[in-house]
């Protein structure tokens, strides 16, 4: 048996009011490429930062065995130096800097008071080579694709010495053969360096290419690790693992809910990335909602799903935007946010204090501000009695737990904030909603909350589109569920035949992977024929 | 709870006591000095410009913390054509003042728009176009003046902006009832008796919106807060009236000052404008997903930015009696500075013409107070520079606090919730 490089002892590490992670136990031989997976949010990327140091010893419990010592990191420094290198999802290089520079960021080559230049860029292209890179070290950031940005991350982490290389997602934002190019670099490396590494996929199929062990953590807890040594790892093995939690009562039943016509329709929906604009985040996408009816929208991170859902109100995200939207059955061009809202849209962001609120305004400022005509007159005299009496009367109705209406929107808990949010929508008087990630980073019992204002919604005639990366909150609310992946529609069932293993296997299946064909195949001509009994 | 109370007292209120007392400070040093009637008219009349530039200036930061740095040009600017204006004879004689005016409001318009429309529809960073401004108005008043003064002798504008010793609204009441004297000088009737109907008009609007509140079943202030605010206020507004009268009366700058800050006071607070100026400045994606044209709101506060840089040069120009080269060089950090000693976050979305009116105020009076008391003018700059330093060194401590006590708060809800689950 080979020598345990890291091993990571009953690790809990708690935010306020979220248990992040639970008595978590890893353990990584030397030389090995480990695979951490797990659904969003299941405290991988939580696990990862606290053995880099990014939540400094002290801030969990448990205990981080390093080369057979405990280590106390208190930064990224402290992990660095031991060698422990961790490549973010999101890249973190200078754009017009070289990648030369890039490299030695923070760890400059030569004397203190001066940089030696030349040792910089001989050292830089020692690392390049052993990545695969042939471009000079001299080149921009800017002006190399991300495939080749992501193996200079990887050359960076080389040139601080590292033994356990972490890589977060490291083929989220690269095509299938950068992301081959990618794993192969990772074997190469295992095998002749003698690398460590430790790597955080959704991509099953790549995970069960690439690793040697994977462990599945689900809910902030461990629940099992599997060595291809031992057995086949499946991507239905995985599945299982990853999802395995039984679904109870925790969504509120919809009853005598009326489903009505098609309220709102996409057809043939195109979008390109705004800065690369030759990428397509949303692929020839066709969906519908009809009244009283909420369809989930299931898809990993990435997949395109907000793109696709700014993009559908009033083009707040994206270029070069094709495709037919039609309310009502009415062909419609909605080029502004403002537009989108006229027309009956309301798009509930993800990204509550980004895109959401204005978070040093307060409770009543912001539930008025998607609607500010219906509390002014003349669209500019605004009446305060009826603005405050708005803003509690969505207080009460959705139970938001504040001691005034003039309370800051930034003072409130995650769940109060997710609920002012929604007051604002519904008090612009939306058709369709789109709510996308309703309740990320909330606690279960606001979660509770959040689902039964969805079920009034749609009692109330609304259509409701909800985006979710959870599978249980997606099977669990809507009535029909499209799923998504890398920037295509990929399948749609109805709830009631929908089952976590199924929906996965739509996402798994888009790469063609031999092992699963048949059961995508299966679940195609399910979802063809749903559609065609709708 | 009482240790957050006082520090929300403190937060809410540190700007205004330090002014009452830095007035009172300097009271003492001055021996009395920057006490006295002419004082305080000096006080309002030779800092007009930081009242009505420094509300421009506050639009701005609102946005997000965006600057002018070209009203000082603009100011020369609009100043140097009216004073032109007003010395050019047309069909042999002067042209009529009101023409100038209006010429100079729409120089402030222009400019305004000018701006804003590279800042807010071209993009152009706010600090970048603005500093353009600054350069090119400048040298475009100086092209106009050819480089000299030019002086300003028309009296009626004088008299309606204020500048002279004639610049005071007159004593309408003059000659009824017994003559007021007090310390040796005849009292303005018409000062006092706006002074009192002011104060009794607020302690009424005061108690009249209080006991609607109540029945509309709101919560309000303490009633014992209130009653102190609404003394102390009374208390200031009768002092300040009393001090006017005793001198020349009310000086018009002080009627014009009044107007610019009601106006605005009520569109930052009571329209959707001002709505959407806290909003950009607070969060510009949110509010523009919010379906609230983005762009508008900044051209907006650019334009009125500029208005009010014309209007200010009116004021300046009246008070001068000339428009010069040199007028309004440094202007914009007086405005600048007027906001953030007032409280405006540097990141904007928070702010209020309050705090322009406090800041405004409190470096006048350490202006003043330190011109009294022959302080040296670099000197002066040092004081000023560190006053504005602490000012904003407060409210980031404040902050931090307030953090801090909101993390604490924030546990404490969730092991209710948690307890309420089970």
């Amino acid at each position: 048996m080979a020598k345990v490089l890291l091993e990571m002892n009953s690790i809990t590490k708690t935010f306020p009011g979220v248990k992040a992670l639970d008595n978590v136990n890893l353990k990584v031989e030397e030389g090995e490429i480990h695979a951490l997976v797990g659904e969003n949010g299941a405290g991988k990327s939580t696990l990862m930062n606290v053995l880099s140091g990014i939540y400094p010893i002290g801030t969990y419990e448990g205990d981080i065995v390093y080369d057979g010592e405990v280590c106390k990191f208190h930064n990224i420094k402290d992990s660095e130096r031991k060698g422990i290198v961790i490549i973010h999802q999101e890249l973190a290089l200078v754009p017009y800097l070289t990648i030369g520079e890039n490299m030695f960021l923070g760890n400059e080559q030569g004397s203190k008071w001066c940089i030696d230049w030349n040792k910089t860029y001989a050292e830089a292209d020692k690392y390049l080579a052993m990545v695969g890179l042939t471009d000079s070290s001299k080149t921009l950031i800017k002006d190399i694709g991300t495939g080749k940005q992501q193996l200079v991350e990887i050359a960076k982490a080389l040139a601080k010495n590292a033994r356990l290389l972490i890589l977060d997602e490291p083929t989220s934002s690269l095509n299938e053969t950068d992301s081959r190019a990618l794993l192969d670099l990772m074997k190469k490396l295992q095998r002749e360096e003698g690398l460590t590494m430790i790597i955080i996929s959704h991509k099953l199929n790549e995970v069960s290419y690439v690793a040697d062990k994977i462990t599945v953590i689900r809910d902030g807890s461990t629940i099992e690790t599997m060595d291809s040594k031992d057995q086949e790892i499946s991507e239905a093995r995985i599945i299982k693992g990853m999802v395995g939690r039984e679904i109870t009562d925790r969504f509120p039943k919809r009853h005598d809910v009326e489903i009505g016509d098609v309220m709102m329709e996409v057809n043939d929906w195109t979008v390109y990335h705004p800065e690369f604009s030759e990428r397509k985040v949303v692929d020839n996408v066709s969906i519908n909602v009809r009244a009283g009816e909420v369809v989930g929208i299931y898809g990993l991170m990435g997949a395109g799903r907000t793109e696709l859902a700014m993009s559908i109100f009033g083009r707040s995200y994206g270029i070069g935007i094709s495709g037919e939207l039609r309310l009502r059955g009415i062909p419609v061009t909605l080029k502004s946010p403002k537009q989108a809202i006229k027309a009956g849209l309301a798009y509930v962001t993800e990204d509550r204090k980004g895109n959401g609120l204005v978070l040093s305004n307060s409770i009543l400022r912001n539930t008025t501000l998607a609607n500010l005509e219906g509390v002014s007159k003349g669209g500019i005299f605004l009446d305060k009695d009826k603005e405050t009496e708005v803003a509690q009367e969505y207080v009460e109705k959705l139970r938001t737990k504040t001691p005034s209406v003039e309370q800051l929107v930034g003072n409130l808990s995650g769940g109060n904030q997710q609920k002012v949010l929604l007051a604002k929508w519904m008090f612009a008087n939306p058709d369709v909603l789109i709510l996308d990630e309703p309740t990320r980073g909330i606690d279960v019992g606001a979660k509770y909350e959040i689902y039964c204002i969805i079920n009034d919604l749609a009692k109330a005639g609304k259509s409701v589109i909800m985006i979710s990366s959870e599978l249980p909150e997606v099977i669990g609310m809507s009535d029909r569920i499209y799923i998504m992946n890398q920037a295509k529609i990929v399948g749609e069932m109805k709830a009631s035949e929908a089952t976590q293993e199924n929906i996965m296997a739509h996402i798994v299946g888009v790469k063609g992977e031999p092992a699963n064909a048949d059961e995508v195949n299966a679940d195609a001509v399910d979802a063809d024929s749903v559609e065609s009994e709708a | 709870m009482g240790a957050s109370k006082v520090k929300n007292f403190l937060r809410k209120y540190m700007m205004l006591i330090a002014t009452v007392v830095v007035v009172i400070a300097f009271g003492f040093i001055t021996g009395g000095q920057s006490l006295n009637p002419d004082s305080i008219d000096r006080l309002i009349s030779q800092n007009a410009y930081v009242f009505v530039l420094g509300t421009g200036m506050l639009l701005c930061i609102l946005t997000g913390g965006n600057i002018d740095l070209s009203v000082g040009s603009v100011v020369c600017l609009a100043g140097s054509v009216g004073a032109i204006i007003m010395q050019t004879r047309l069909f042999g004689s002067l042209i009529p003042w009101p023409i100038a005016v209006i010429v100079m409001l729409l120089m402030g318009l222009l400019v305004g728009i000018w701006h804003g429309y590279w800042i807010a529809y071209v993009k152009v960073p706010p600090f970048i176009a603005t500093l353009v401004g600054m350069l090119a108005f400048r040298g475009l008043a100086n092209i106009f003046l050819k480089g000299k003064d030019v002086i300003v002798e028309n009296k009626d504008f004088m008299n309606v902006f204020g500048g002279s010793d004639t610049c005071y609204v007159p004593d309408f009441l003059k000659n009824v009832g017994p003559a007021l004297v007090s310390g040796g000088n005849t009292l303005n009737k018409t000062c006092i008796v706006f002074a009192v109907l002011f104060a009794v008009g607020y302690v009424l609007y005061t108690f009249i919106n209080r006991v609607r509140l109540i029945k509309l079943g709101y919560k309000v202030d303490n009633i014992v807060v209130v009653i102190i605010k609404t003394v102390l206020i009374v208390a200031v507004v009768l002092w300040f009236g009393y001090k006017l009268a005793s001198y020349r009366g009310i000086p018009t700058a002080f009627i014009w000052i009044a107007l610019v800050l009601a106006v605005f006071a009520y569109i930052t607070t009571k329209t959707t404008l001002g709505r959407n100026l806290y909003a950009v400045g607070g969060n510009e994606k949110a509010t523009r997903l919010s379906g609230i044209d983005t762009r508008k709101v900044m051209f907006s506060a650019y334009t009125l930015m500029g208005v009010l840089a014309g209007f200010a040069s009116i004021l300046v120009i009246a008070r001068g009696q000339k428009a010069g080269p040199t007028v309004g060089v440094g202007f914009e950090m007086d405005a600048i500075a007027a906001c953030f000693i007032g409280g405006a976050s540097a990141y904007g979305g928070t702010g209020s013409i309050g705090g322009v009116i406090i800041g405004a105020t409190l470096m006048g009076v350490i202006n003043q107070g330190m011109n009294i008391a022959a302080t040296p003018v670099n000197y002066q700059k040092v004081v000023k520079g560190i006053v504005l330093i602490l000012a904003v060194l407060f409210d980031i401590i404040m902050q931090m606090k307030r953090k801090g006590a909101k993390k604490k708060h924030a546990k404490v809800i969730t092991t209710e919730e948690g307890g309420a689950k089970s």
